[in-house]
């Protein structure tokens, strides 16, 4: 099986909070810093990627955030608009639907379709031989997924549908579509979680799920925002030892403890996450910085 | 700044908001924990128990319905609540949506038509939005049972912490979608009704969904008539519910730039709403005025220390400490100038996770603290 940035698609996936959309960014620098054209794709219109590289709003947009990085934000409705333009051919049989307000309505109220399109367009990005007119060929294309809970539903999309629409070919493309997410040499999930009780549960729920329900594969798991071990137990001792002398280094001494402990339980949830999840798990360092902008996805890139 | 216990004054439900990994649960635990142990009766209803809290408060296994945490516990940690007492529930979306079916259904034959329809197997759970509107169909449930004296809702996870705002009326619009039946039978009376440029319109989609699919959708959104009155006085309702002055907005959020601008955007979308905020809570606050130092730092630890390699690494470690905490404060600063309003409740970062009785009241010695 081909390691994580040799895929052609990986979805970023994990609780909420614990740092999805600032990893997707650093696995896509990475990968764009080894030569891959990569492709960073957000799914909730966050515009995460423009904010942290200063640029004005992507949209439904390819945009070259760095050399080989791109980025885009897909929205539903544009998906939707492309996908009837590249199905139906000719374009006034889809402005006809778009405009119609029956389609719209029944498009909103086709529970999961706005999902379905966002696959298909992830799907599509990650084609070497694009659908679109013009499209520029990928070789890795990240997906920040959205929060669990929402985002097994998601990646389960393209099988309920095939599973309702028996036949036809709403059918058979949603089957294409979870072919390719279940291939494990084209497709792989990365799983991100923190030091902390709820998110190492998660990580391991999510881990089974995706493998034993939706049949992908779970390459990776990041432990993210480690909090670096800069005292030793030893160190501990000697600071809680000290005479309480006031003085302008009590808040010093308080915060170097503060920091033992949480670099102590921080090592204990990974050692839970190593009890829980069976991929290959990599550590992330606690980057102590006031906001996380490019330097920081930077260095992450670098550990990745 | 306030304390939880004012801002609840009066108030029968509390609904904890916030976007996600910022303590909501952990929170909603705490308030409802705090208030039981001023005296009442309260229901905390999560749709993502932290399990090893749950564990704690002897709740293993958490269902639709709601179960009560053993006063011993309380007992045992000296809290003396005074008649107060603290239930717990996770929400279950699916169960919860078949039982809003099978209230709503005109009768037998249509629930189970509901019911076993492939469509709603396969989806009910993914609804757009089912999560959050189940969580407000339970919420309105229990307030109209009315067996509590507060309710706290941890409300369910979403990448966008308004998504349960608009939850009634999205799940309002998706029955309405049972009128789309009349059009999707092609030879209907629909068809000579709405005219060329509909029945083309069917006929395009046809192409692309292939016949199969339109006929189970048509009978997917058939089988909910005579629902829709139902679920929009219903909806209509929880709505009201919503915005009635015993209901409390309280928005959870973290001290970092990206929660700080969401809970500011949040608060403006509530009072938009007409939607009665009571406060914002931020937690994992590094606080300036405990890392506060004087003089030379440096060479006041290694004189204590007496090793100049401990001591730099102490004093870096401050430095870094003390970044973090200016971060917070600016931010929380920021919060509070938007807010207009002194209701800004600050939670320390504390060393360790919150995962018992005795945690939870940890964390109320902040959110309770009044001055």
């Amino acid at each position: 099986m081909p390691e994580l940035l040799d895929k052609r698609l990986v979805f970023v996936t994990g609780k909420g909070g614990v740092g999805k959309s600032t990893l997707a960014l650093a696995l896509g620098l990475a990968a764009a810093q080894r030569g891959k054209r990569t492709i960073v794709c957000e799914v909730g219109s966050a515009e995460h990627a423009s904010r942290v590289f200063h640029r004005a709003e992507i949209g439904f947009h390819e945009v070259e955030l760095a050399d080989d990085l791109w980025s885009i934000s897909i929205d539903p409705d544009d998906s939707m608009r492309e996908y009837l333009l590249l199905q139906l051919k000719v374009r006034a049989m889809g402005d006809l639907l778009t405009r119609s307000r029956i389609f719209t309505y029944l498009a909103a109220a086709t529970p999961g379709l706005k999902e379905l399109v966002t696959i298909g367009k992830i799907w599509e990005l990650a084609q070497p031989d694009r659908r679109v007119k013009k499209g520029r060929e990928y070789d890795l294309v990240i997906v920040d997924a959205p929060a669990t809970g929402h985002g097994i539903g998601f990646l389960q999309t393209p099988r309920t549908f095939a599973n309702i629409a028996r036949v036809g070919p709403i059918h058979a493309q949603a089957q294409t579509l979870d072919k390719y997410l279940t291939d494990h040499s084209q497709t792989g999930a990365a799983i991100v979680a923190l030091p902390e009780e709820m998110p190492v549960n998660e990580s391991g729920h999510l881990e089974r799920e995706l493998t034993a329900e939706v049949g992908m594969a779970v390459d990776r798991v990041y432990m993210n925002a480690l909090y670096p071990q800069r005292f030793s137990d030893a160190d501990a001792e000697r600071l809680s030892g000290l005479p309480d002398s006031g003085g302008g280094i009590s808040a010093a001494v308080r915060a170097a403890l503060s920091e033992h402990r949480r670099a102590t339980n921080h090592r204990e949830q990974l050692q839970r996450l190593e009890k829980l999840v069976s991929a290959p798990i990599t550590t992330l360092p606690f980057i102590f910085e006031p906001e996380l902008g490019e330097d920081g996805v930077r260095t992450l890139a670098a550990e990745v | 700044m306030a304390a939880v216990d004012e801002l609840l004054k009066n108030k029968k439900i509390c609904i904890c908001a916030g976007s996600g990994g910022v303590g909501k649960t952990t929170t909603s635990a705490a308030i409802a924990a705090g208030m039981a142990a001023r005296g009442k009766k309260v229901a905390v209803l999560t749709i993502d128990p932290a399990k090893r809290l749950a564990d704690s408060l002897g709740l293993p296994e958490l269902g639709n319905t709601e179960r009560q945490v053993d006063p011993a516990l309380f007992a045992q940690r000296d809290i003396e609540t005074n008649g107060g007492e603290l239930w717990a529930m996770m929400l279950d979306a699916k169960a919860t949506f078949d039982e809003v079916v099978a209230k709503h259904a005109p009768d037998v034959e249509t629930r189970d038509r509901i019911l076993d329809n492939r469509i709603y197997r396969e989806l009910s759970n993914a609804l757009a939005g089912s999560q959050e509107y189940m969580a407000m169909e339970r919420l309105f449930e229990l307030h109209q049972e009315d067996r509590y004296d507060l309710l706290v809702l941890d409300t369910p996870p979403s990448r966008n912490a308004l998504d349960f705002l608009d939850a009634p009326k999205r799940l309002t619009q998706f029955i309405e979608g049972r009128s789309l039946q009349v059009f999707m039978r092609p030879t209907g009376f629909g068809m000579k009704v709405f005219g060329r440029g509909t029945s083309m319109m069917f006929s395009v989609l046809k192409r692309l969904t292939g016949m199969d699919l339109l006929e189970d959708i048509s009978e997917f959104f058939g089988a909910f008539s005579g629902m829709v009155g139902g679920f929009q006085e219903r909806a209509k309702r929880v709505n009201e519910l919503l915005a009635d002055k015993r209901t409390s907005f309280l928005i959870v959020c973290a001290p970092q730039g990206e929660p700080i601008s969401e809970a500011v955007y949040f608060h403006r979308k509530l009072v938009e709403a007409h939607l009665p905020f009571s406060g914002v809570i931020v937690n994992r606050v590094h606080f300036e005025s405990e890392l506060a130092t004087e003089g030379d730092v440096d060479a006041k630890l290694e004189s204590a220390l007496g090793d100049s390699d401990l001591a730099a690494r102490v004093a870096s470690n401050l430095a870094d400490y003390q970044a973090l905490a200016a971060r917070d404060h600016a931010n929380v600063e920021r919060l509070t100038r938007e807010m207009r309003a002194r209701r800004v409740i600050q939670v320390p970062y504390l060393d360790s996770d919150v995962h018992d009785l005795g945690g939870l009241m940890e964390v109320n010695r902040y959110l309770f603290a009044s001055g």
